[in-house]
């Protein structure tokens, strides 16, 4: 049996051929799956309950027309405003990052030129220190810019906090396209401009996807600077105005849950459609 | 690479490269080398008063109650380390192994394995605070329910189990991570090694001490210093499941919490001072420096090229 078994997982057929060993495998994972899932399940269940049917089933499958707790979220609460002011902060980080991401790494990628090689350093020198320890610093620099309490402080750091890991990414993958069609546009005279706009910049979008979404995950998680930047209530985040929330319907579960259900959606909806993609760029700085 | 003839081709790549590189200079290395400077001045407020030298650090190691404050939250996170290294980074290897035989349903487990991972902490931490609830909670009500009860506690409430209902929470969140990266390790290993392997051994064992886990040495390398990072940075899951005090009794206390306290302040204890905040990050920050460059050294040592 074992010979067979072998073959079947060195050549990656995927056979149920060895059930002894295999089978303990799957049962890890099945278990493990269910691990993973069963909090969320609970919470997406628990969201459509009420408070005393929380504490009575908290496993029941609910009755998923009782939208009471949503309507009471989307009409009580400041939690529109809080996912709207997440999208706002976390679009403009991103596009700021990926335009200057880009620019760098093209700069550093294509051309030849003195001091390339340590402004390359100098961004990488930026990818593992945890700015969480400067943030005395930073809430003074913040104050001092007058932006403390104004979401440009968030957008700024996490612009330059995700700079690093783009300029990194997308330097590797700029210095490996052909040099071809540069030069032949170069002798059809045009501009270094038009080359990175109309050339380049097309070739480069498999790069920008994984940068993208290695940054954007945690930029949209995200709770430690709002809640040293952010004071008003109107423009916190999500992660942020979620612990205003809590705080005031402390005992009313239900709402608690149907609120966690909400703020989780979008991320799990994206990522289900594209965990692909979300894997491949949330591990990228991990795998070489 | 292109020989630029370009006359503007230097105004070119300072216009390219300037913007990217003062965000990271003003937003990231200005504000890491002051916390440096800070450490060494006297603070009241926001206002920065006299230099004197080391005071802050010898107050923070060596002063009462700064002292056991210190060593309390260093212990639990050295704790927090050890034991996520098992329950997030070993459970991650066996997870990434059972996946790599790519048995039915692999696809929808290693998804499955991941979808924690892209939760906010905040999301993870409110909902476990939720689940350990000594009445309400899933964990005891399912105890209870299984005729457990006499197990049913207070999980958060009480110093003996707080920290550790944190770490299981944690490990919970971020288990999919090491998962995914050793997987990847394993998958880059050549099939011509597994099949010498396979000519030479029967037993898993040693296929897996002596092949696997020396060829995926990288990724070990990498996800035990992105867990040592990690842990000595730990702040929003304690944060939010236990407070800014680390309670009950700074039973969950780490460095993280601790430092934004004496930095900040907080409701009871009020007083803040930038001074004593500085010289811990600075400590945290060297102390995290140093460790991860030995463990990337150490480690490093061992990766087999192929």
């Amino acid at each position: 049996m074992s010979a067979v078994a072998e073959s079947n997982y060195y050549e990656r057929r995927g056979l149920l051929g060895a059930l002894g060993r295999d089978g303990l495998l799957q049962i890890i994972l099945i278990a493990n799956t269910i691990i993973m899932l069963a909090p969320i399940v609970i919470m997406v269940f628990s969201a459509f309950k009420s408070t005393s049917q929380i504490f009575q089933s908290p496993f029941s499958i609910p009755d998923f027309t009782q939208v009471g707790n949503f309507v009471k979220i989307w009409t009580e609460t400041n939690f529109v405003r809080y996912l709207l002011n997440s999208f706002v902060v976390t679009g403009a980080s991103m596009a700021l990052i990926l335009t200057l991401g880009t620019m760098a790494a093209y700069a550093i990628g294509r051309y030849r030129f003195t001091g390339s090689a340590f402004i390359l350093m100098f961004f990488l020198a930026g990818l593992t220190l945890p700015l969480k320890l400067a943030i005395i610093p930073l809430f003074m620099l913040m104050r001092d810019l007058s932006i403390l309490n104004n979401q440009l402080s968030l957008i700024f750091v996490y612009t330059a906090m995700g700079l690093p890991t783009t300029v990194f990414i997308m330097t590797g993958f700029i210095r490996t396209l052909p040099s071809e069609l540069e030069d032949a546009a170069r002798m059809d005279g045009a501009s270094e401009a038009r080359i990175m706009w109309s050339i380049m910049l097309p070739l480069v979008r498999p790069a920008m996807v994984i940068a993208g979404i290695q940054n954007v995950v945690p930029i949209w998680n995200d709770f430690f600077f709002p809640l040293v930047f952010i004071q008003n209530d109107n423009l916190k985040t999500l992660p942020q105005g979620l612990t205003t929330f809590m705080g005031e319907y402390t005992t009313d579960w239900g709402v608690l849950f149907s609120g966690l259900t909400l703020s989780a959606a979008p991320i799990i909806i994206i990522y289900i459609i594209l965990s692909k993609q979300f894997i491949a760029g949330m591990t990228s700085g991990a795998v070489k | 690479m292109p020989k630029l003839r370009m006359t503007g081709r230097g105004l070119w790549i300072t216009v390219l490269v300037v913007p990217p590189l003062a965000f990271v200079a003003l937003f990231i290395v200005y504000p890491i080398l002051s916390a440096f400077a800070y450490a060494f001045f006297d603070w009241q407020g926001l206002r920065r008063l006299d230099f004197i030298g080391l005071e802050n650090f010898h107050t923070v190691l060596f002063v009462e109650p700064y002292r056991s404050w210190t060593l309390n939250a260093f212990r639990n996170n050295v704790i927090v380390f050890f034991a996520l290294m098992v329950l997030q980074n070993g459970l991650g290897f066996i997870l990434a192994y059972a996946l790599w035989r790519e048995l039915p349903g692999a696809r929808f487990h290693r998804v499955a394995v991941f979808l924690p991972v892209v939760l906010s902490t905040i999301i993870v931490a409110y909902l476990f605070k939720l689940f350990y609830h000594p009445l309400f909670g899933v964990v005891n009500i399912s105890l209870r329910s299984i005729g457990l009860g006499w197990l049913a506690q207070p999980w958060l409430g009480q110093s003996s189990t707080a920290l550790w209902s944190l770490i299981i929470a944690q490990a919970w969140h971020m288990v999919g991570f090491p998962t995914l990266v050793f997987l990847a390790g394993m998958q880059r290993i050549p099939g011509e090694i597994l099949d010498a392997v396979r000519m030479e051994t029967e037993s898993e064992w040693v296929k897996i001490t002596k092949i696997v886990w020396p060829l995926v040495a990288p990724s070990a390398t990498i996800v035990f210093t992105l867990l040592f990072v990690g842990a000595f940075n730990w702040f929003e899951l304690p944060y939010i499941m236990a407070g800014l005090d680390g309670s009950p009794f700074g039973s969950t206390d780490v460095l993280g919490l601790y430092f934004y306290r004496t930095a900040f302040g907080n409701v009871s204890a009020g007083q803040q001072d930038f001074g004593l905040g500085s010289a811990l990050a600075v400590l945290i920050f060297i102390f995290i420096a140093a460790i991860a460059t030995v463990i990337t050294l150490r480690l490093r040592a061992r990766e087999i090229q192929l």
